[in-house]
């Protein structure tokens, strides 16, 4: 036989009798899952996830259900066909074999794979003190439990709610409160709400939106402990400037940490912001050279994007999910001339206040903002994010319509401030700086260096960093 | 019956609302919420909702019938 044909015939033979893991059973990972039996892929599949759930929605967990309309266990993801998995559910991976080809277990089992998917997601950010976090009444939200009980204490009803930081999910839970009619106290250490993913502009924007529906928003402050009753509950919150806030229900929304524990030792480019890949989702091993048989997506993967000068970009979005898993099941089970990039246009959408928010590309890789359509007052308006005379990203409340538009050109690599889509124009379109904070400093995350001095045993391992 | 809106696709068109209300609904202007676990018996409406979509962005699940734990 020749080269190319042994070559077609082993993938002929995996796609028959090899064997896949997917770690990590939610949306990336169903998805994945899915799209591997779509592409032929007729060997073993098992899929781990630490959850004893199957695989199940979180958008609707911040919207409808806090609200009450849903019940939490009405979010499992709708099936686009049938899988013929070994569901591992309620069992997390503890370890990475990479040489024997293997994954731990928790319950001591290893798993062997021929090619394995790491989709193991993000988790939220406690409340950094742990006898505080352990109070009643305080709570973070990412899974269907967290939502379950979350909803369970509002519909109680509690007095008065503090939110601890107003991002994305902070500024949904501050909605829902006011749409239940909860006094709700919002405490963001930035200078506005969304500030991080939208800058300082649009910020404002979105503070003045919160005071309108009465939250009371309080910015530039951290809340410096939380402090419990004899009974062990949260009865209020102290906060930087010396207020002190009585609340019975607390929400810590402080953004989410990378599930990479697992990984450590296994020699993959994982860390802080998640685990690094090339844009076909095959994992880099520590060195940053790609490995053939890992594969990561979701949450959890980073990869460069052509369109952001090639920085490596880890989206936290509903279709990232999917349509990074897509790609990933597809290059997993095909040969390189057929490989798939994932080059998403990253996109977010936000309900919160009666009011659609939506955005397009990567806001703070823009350091320029102008308003192209409609009007801030009425709050409903399209801006667009430039940098170096290029159009990147853009926001829409209530104008999401026009996103399309705007996505077009950013892909284009466009002119900013971009042509005017000569609809609804404001008569101000001036750019101005978008105003987002400096990058946070990291700090105690494990540090790679290089070791060997001869270039033959050049090599990167990890330092955890002491303190 | 399971579903899930893909919300960056949906455009607030409406339609879905206007054909099936109980499962659909519109917070203001644009930001749609919706029931993932729709009645059975509803089914016919949501199916009508997902077809008339203009942009798709409505997922049904496509494994009829299975309920609960299937964890196929
Ligand atoms: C409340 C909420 C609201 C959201 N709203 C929006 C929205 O409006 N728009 C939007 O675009 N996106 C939204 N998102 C984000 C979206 O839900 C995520 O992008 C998506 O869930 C990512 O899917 P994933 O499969 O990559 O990761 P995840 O959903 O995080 O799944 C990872 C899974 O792996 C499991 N796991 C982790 N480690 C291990 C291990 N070692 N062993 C076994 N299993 C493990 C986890 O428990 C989890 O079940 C929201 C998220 C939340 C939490
Ligand atoms: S019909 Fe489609 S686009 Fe319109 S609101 Fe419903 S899901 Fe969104």
């Amino acid at each position: 036989m020749t080269v190319p044909a042994t070559v077609a015939e082993l993938v002929r033979q995996f796609r028959a009798n090899g064997r896949i893991v997917i770690v990590g059973a939610s949306l990336a990972g169903l998805r994945a899952a899915e799209a591997l039996r779509e592409e032929g892929f007729t060997g073993s599949l098992t899929i781990i996830g630490d959850e004893p759930y199957e695989p199940y929605d979180r958008p609707p967990l911040s919207k409808q259900v806090l609200k009450g309309w849903v019940p939490a266990d009405h979010t499992t993801l709708p099936r686009l066909r049938e899988v013929n998995a070994q569901w591992r559910l309620g069992v997390t991976a503890t370890g990475l074999d990479r040489a024997a080809k293997q994954v731990r277990l928790a319950d001591g089992e290893q798993i062997p794979y021929d090619r394995l998917l790491i989709a193991t997601g993000t988790r939220a950010r406690q409340w950094p003190n742990p006898d505080e976090a352990a109070l009643d009444g305080v709570y973070t939200l990412r899974s269907r439990d967290d939502a379950a009980q979350l909803q369970k204490a509002l519909a109680a009803p509690p007095s008065r709610v503090m939110v601890i930081g107003a991002g994305f999910i902070g500024s949904e839970v501050a909605s829902v409160c006011r749409e239940l009619d909860l006094p709700v106290t919002v405490v963001e250490r930035g200078s506005a709400p969304l500030v991080g993913a939208l800058g300082g502009v649009i910020g404002e924007i979105a503070a003045e939106m919160q005071r309108d529906h009465g939250v009371d928003l309080r910015c530039g402050l951290g809340v410096s402990s939380l402090e419990g009753d004899s009974g062990g509950h949260v009865r209020r919150a102290h906060l930087s400037d010396g207020t002190i806030i009585d609340a019975d229900v607390v929400v810590a929304s402080l953004g989410s940490i990378r599930n990479v524990e697992w990984l450590e030792g296994a020699g993959l480019a994982s860390g802080f912001w998640g685990v690094g890949c090339d844009a076909g989702g095959r994992a880099f091993d520590i060195n940053g050279v790609v490995t053939d048989s890992i594969y990561v997506a979701g949450d959890v993967a980073r990869s460069p994007h052509v369109l952001y000068e090639y920085q490596f970009l880890a989206m936290e979005h509903w279709d990232n999910a999917v349509l990074g898993a897509e790609a990933a099941a597809h290059n997993m089970v095909n040969l390189e001339p057929h490989y798939r990039p994932h080059l998403l246009l990253p996109g977010f959408w936000s309900g919160q206040f009666g009011l659609n928010i939506k955005s397009v590309g990567v806001p703070p890789f823009g350091d320029e903002i102008v308003f192209t359509q409609g009007s801030v007052k009425e709050r409903h308006f399209a801006a667009a994010y430039g940098r170096r005379g290029r159009i990147v990203a853009a926001v829409t409340f209530d104008h999401g319509k026009w996103l399309e538009y705007y996505g077009k050109l950013i892909e284009q690599s466009g002119p900013f401030p971009p042509p005017p889509p000569g609809w609804d124009q404001p008569p101000d379109m001036k750019p101005i700086p978008a105003e987002f904070p400096q990058p946070g400093v990291p700090t105690a995350i494990p540090d790679v260096v290089l070791t060997g001095h001869d270039p033959s045993e050049r090599a990167a391992e990890f330092r955890p960093r002491r303190r | 019956m399971r579903i899930a809106v893909d919300l960056n696709r949906c455009q607030g068109y409406a339609q879905c609302v206007y054909l099936a209300h109980k499962d659909f609904r519109l917070t203001g202007q644009e930001a749609l919420t919706y029931e993932p676990n729709p009645d059975d018996e509803r089914r016919l409406q949501v199916e009508r909702a997902a077809a008339a979509c203009p942009v798709q962005a409505i997922v049904i699940d496509r494994l009829d019938g299975a309920k609960g734990s299937a964890t196929s």
